[in-house]
């Protein structure tokens, strides 16, 4: 599936999701910096400064696309706008991945800018199944696709989640991205175990690793409920699961995403630098 | 005014857009600056906790709208759409479309 | 017990309706402040976008009648497509009609100006012309040339001061709207928007250009307030001409 002319994948370093305010810091001062990871949606105007720089820090960094509005577990058709927009974006990018997410974000040509659940049926699956090879075929790569936060269960799921996207990678031959934090506050969510879920992980398909924070709430019933706010640091249960991860799968491109209240340069890049060390464990 | 003296106009208008710029080329844009991109960037963060402005459903169709505009809008004494200045054509739209 | 995304949807902007069965906490009871979360995000993602996109509109009429505002347009005119930079184009028509707001007769149009700048910013980049080209020009040529002008140029036109509202709004110690008409074009020489107060004639000297009329269609069109130098200067220096043809 990778032609000849495509950029090399992304490196088993880590990488921090691009934020405009970091351009200067980012290009001066990068640290251990090993790539960057930029929403798709938010380079798909016509030009200006957004695309500038994308131009300047793709000459410096492997770039990681990650896709959030293709609603590729959407009940209806993907958007060809919007699919065509995407191919125009990795078509002159020519990125070192390309990701999206298991949900569903648009309907009825509504676009409700948050990542929706799924049933895990049958159905679901072939759905999602006929998305993935649609975008993949359109863009003419693999791409990856991620494990969502869960806040809730649809009473009709049949199929685990891991189950869910090992079925879809075989199928498509598309890869996963494993979000460790994630994969936390679903466990917590949901009272299941993040071990387990990582130890039934089809850890070969898993080209990048996400790491980010959260914040906690509770439920009516006075269950924990924590909510994939990318706002604050990556706390120690997540940096322990990414260990526990990394010690089965080997070395993987990691990527510390902050969204809400992003602070300053040193404090990211301080994630990096932990990020690295977890790999650093289990590099030969 | 004849055609020749709207080319004449036309012409000194010209000559004198041109005289009056500067030999400075239009300055290279700073990328380094974020500007306004920050307008409605796209992530794939959650919001925060589950009550604030999704629960708490802003009940404009019950009459329950009570709030007053209270920025800048206040202080600046310029005369309103339907008394003041004529704006063909928007009154008659006012009814249609309201929202639901 | 199927939730179809119809029905998700449905439930999700309505916070007043019932959470839809089959949405389950893990004990398998109905799980209502969890669905809250999902309309949670949609309605702060969504009101945060429009926070952003309308500094102005938002500074005009105050940070929670703006919020609560937002709240409204949002479920009236959820977005029509994933680029969030973008979003808000109902803006306009949506506060001339919307009861507490329709007063403020200036407000779709300032609301213009901020989708404008916005466009602007997103704009295919542009290499200026050669303002020299004009003087190869016979004065004859001149009535048929025509310019044409770089993406990110626009302009509106408006019965309020709506340039003075903005820089009312958006600097310091600037001078009060007084009423009149005024228009603004925006231009984008480097990377940033630039706002700039015209006059209606050359607001529609400058329309028609883009149009691709000829400049002596373009200077017949416009009524005699029209300064064609002043219009064609500016134009120049704000590297708004990609090409004289």
């Amino acid at each position: 599936m990778l032609d000849a002319t495509q950029n090399p994948p992304l490196p088993a370093r880590s990488g921090v999701g691009y934020k405009a305010q970091h351009y200067s810091d980012i290009m001066e001062s990068p640290g251990p910096l090993g790539w960057l990871e930029i929403h798709a949606e938010n380079y798909m105007g016509d030009g200006g400064r957004p695309l500038a720089q994308l131009r300047h820090l793709a000459e410096r960094f492997p770039i990681s696309v990650h896709g959030v509005g293709l609603s590729i577990g959407g009940e209806g058709d993907l958007d060809a706008d919007h699919l065509a927009r995407l191919k125009h974006l990795v078509s002159w990018l020519n990125p070192a991945s390309f990701s999206e997410h298991l949900a569903w974000s648009t309907h009825d040509s509504h676009f409700f800018n948050d990542l929706l659940p799924l049933p895990y049926t049958p159905k679901t699956l072939d759905r999602v199944a006929t998305h993935v090879q649609q975008v993949q075929e359109t863009i003419g790569r693999q791409m990856l696709l991620e494990n969502p936060s869960s806040y809730l269960a649809f009473a009709e799921s049949t199929m685990s989640e891991t189950d869910f996207l090992r079925e879809l990678a075989q199928r498509t031959g598309c890869g996963l991205l494993l979000d460790v934090n994630n994969v936390f506050v679903s466990a917590t969510n949901l009272k299941t175990s993040p071990q387990a879920y990582i130890d039934d992980f089809p850890l070969d398909a898993v080209g990048e690793i996400h790491l980010g924070g959260h914040d906690e709430d509770e439920d009516e019933t006075g269950a924990p409920l924590l909510i994939d706010s990318h706002g604050k640091a990556v706390v120690d249960p997540v940096w322990a699961l990414l260990d526990y991860t990394l010690a089965k799968s080997g070395p993987k491109p990691l990527l510390i995403e902050w969204d809400t209240d992003v602070p300053e340069w040193p404090v990211l890049a301080d994630e990096i630098e932990r990020a690295d060390r977890a790999l650093s464990l289990v590099m030969s | 005014m004849s055609n020749v003296t709207k080319t004449i106009v036309l012409a000194s208008a010209v000559a004198s857009a041109v005289a009056g710029l500067s030999t400075s080329a239009a300055a290279e844009g700073d990328v380094k600056c974020f500007g306004v991109s920050l307008a409605g960037a796209n992530d794939c963060a959650a919001g925060p906790g589950t009550t604030c402005a999704g629960t708490s459903t802003v009940d404009y169709q019950g009459n329950a709208w009570t709030l007053v505009p209270a920025g800048t809008c206040e202080t600046m004494e310029l005369p309103a759409a339907a008394d003041g200045m004529a704006r063909m054509g928007s009154l008659e739209a006012l009814d249609r479309d309201l929202p639901a | 017990m199927t939730v179809t995304q119809t029905a998700f949807k449905a439930a999700m902007l309505d916070p007043a309706a019932a959470v839809p069965t089959g949405i389950v906490n893990p004990d398998g009871a109905a799980a209502s402040k969890r669905f809250d979360v999902y309309r949670n995000n949609v309605a702060v993602s969504l009101s945060d976008a429009l926070e952003a996109a309308f500094p102005v509109v938002r500074k005009l009429l105050g940070d929670e009648f703006f919020r609560a505002m937002a709240g409204v347009f949002l479920r009236k005119h959820p977005p029509k497509s994933p680029l969030m930079m973008f979003y808000g184009d109902a803006m306009p028509q949506f506060l001339g009609r919307f009861e507490p707001t329709k007063k403020f007769g200036y407000l779709p149009d300032i609301a213009k100006v901020e989708l404008a700048i916005r466009h602007a910013y997103h704009a295919a980049d542009a290499t200026s012309a050669d303002a020299q080209a004009f003087g190869t020009l016979a004065p004859d040529a001149l009535m048929g040339t025509k310019l044409r002008l770089a993406p990110a140029t626009q302009t509106v036109t408006s019965d309020y001061p709506i340039h003075a509202i903005y820089r009312a709004n958006t600097q310091t110690d600037a001078p009060k709207p007084v009423m009149q008409a005024e228009a603004v074009l925006i231009t984008r020489a480097g990377f940033d928007p630039e706002i700039h107060h015209i006059n209606a004639a050359a607001a529609t000297c400058i329309e028609a250009l883009m149009k691709g009329q000829s400049l002596g269609q373009a200077m017949a069109i416009a009524d005699d307030t029209l300064d064609l130098g002043a219009v064609l200067g500016l134009l120049l220096a704000q590297g708004a001409v990609t090409e004289i043809y």
